[in-house]
């Protein structure tokens, strides 16, 4: 009996330290990045980074998000939802390729206190931007 | 055995105390997505933008709001305003309610409210621009909690918005 309750113990005590992360990743981010980067990053086939900027925004938009900055010089826009009492944060980046053939479009959004990591969601945000520009969303390598 | 019960509650408490990832059709467009897009916009033929935009400036400044962010070159404004959140129907509910012994109840106490302008070019129409404008509220209560957050669906709100607009732009609103 007692081996068992303390079994159970250390692992109840593991999942608690186990949705814990270290100081550092929470401030510096996740150790995932080169994953994470290539889940929030597509390039579409236009030189015209002003027109992606505002179909970011238009997007963002029809995502019932509510804009609170942009810049189009640098071609970024941040944005805030607010959906059933919960928060989501999103930036959405747009700069020029180095061939300047095409922009690439970076998003990374938050929802309340957690980065979201899941592919499907960027995907749809994604799909959604390209139906907009009337443009195909390329993956970027 | 009843302690091991305890075990497993509190262990069943450690596994949902950290989900709260976003639900996966977070970034899907919503059903009433192209409803909401008519609701919150109208077209205005004009070819200056920056009128536009800085007749949406002069109307959000009438209904109070401060202006939070600009950026004409893709057409943002961005405003926002604290202001009063009780309704009568709560008062008189807390106030039963204190009359019965219930003691103290929190009622909505105040919002922040946020709203972004934003212009756009027509896709269909070259002789002029889309406005669209979405309102998102939090309410928090007399704790300051938060009690409400949400974006704000109401027609009146809308029609009422383009209507100020329409006349601080000296131009017809039509619907999209």
């Amino acid at each position: 009996m007692n081996t068992l309750k303390i079994a159970l113990f250390a692992a109840c005590l593991t999942l608690i330290t186990g949705c814990a992360t270290t100081h550092d990743a929470r401030i510096l981010g996740a150790d995932n990045q080169v994953e994470l980067r290539s889940m929030q990053t597509r390039s579409f086939d236009t030189s015209d980074k002003t027109i992606v900027v505002r179909n970011v925004i238009s997007t963002l938009q029809d995502l019932s998000f509510v804009i609170d900055k942009a810049d189009t010089d640098l071609g970024t826009v941040s944005a805030t939802r607010l959906y059933n009492g919960n928060k989501v944060r999103m930036t959405v980046t747009a700069r020029p390729s180095s061939s300047s053939k095409s922009v690439i479009v970076r998003a990374n959004a938050q929802y309340n206190l957690k980065p979201i990591e899941n592919p499907k969601i960027y995907q749809d945000f994604f799909s959604s931007l390209s139906k907009s520009l009337f443009l195909s969303a390329n993956a970027v390598e | 055995m009843k302690k091991l019960k305890y075990i497993v509650v509190a262990c069943a408490l450690g596994i949902t105390g950290c989900a709260t990832t976003a639900p996966e059709n977070l970034f899907q467009v919503a059903e009433t997505s192209l409803q909401d897009r008519q609701l919150q916009s109208r077209f205005f033929e004009t070819n200056n933008e920056v009128e536009l935009l800085s007749a949406g400036v002069a109307v959000l400044q009438d209904m109070g709001y401060s202006i939070d962010e600009t950026e004409t070159k893709s057409g943002v404004v961005t405003a926002s305003k604290t202001v009063d959140a009780t309704n009568n129907a709560q008062i008189a509910g807390a106030v039963l309610l204190a009359v019965l012994g219930g003691g103290n109840m929190s009622i909505d106490s105040q919002q922040q409210i946020k709203v972004s302008f934003v212009t756009l070019p027509s896709k269909n129409n070259k002789n002029g621009y889309l406005a669209r404008a979405t309102f998102q509220r939090i309410v928090t209560n007399t704790q300051g909690q938060v009690t409400k957050a949400e974006t704000m669906k109401t027609e009146e709100l809308y029609a009422e918005f383009f209507n100020k607009l329409s006349k601080s732009v000296f131009l017809e609103a039509q619907k999209i």
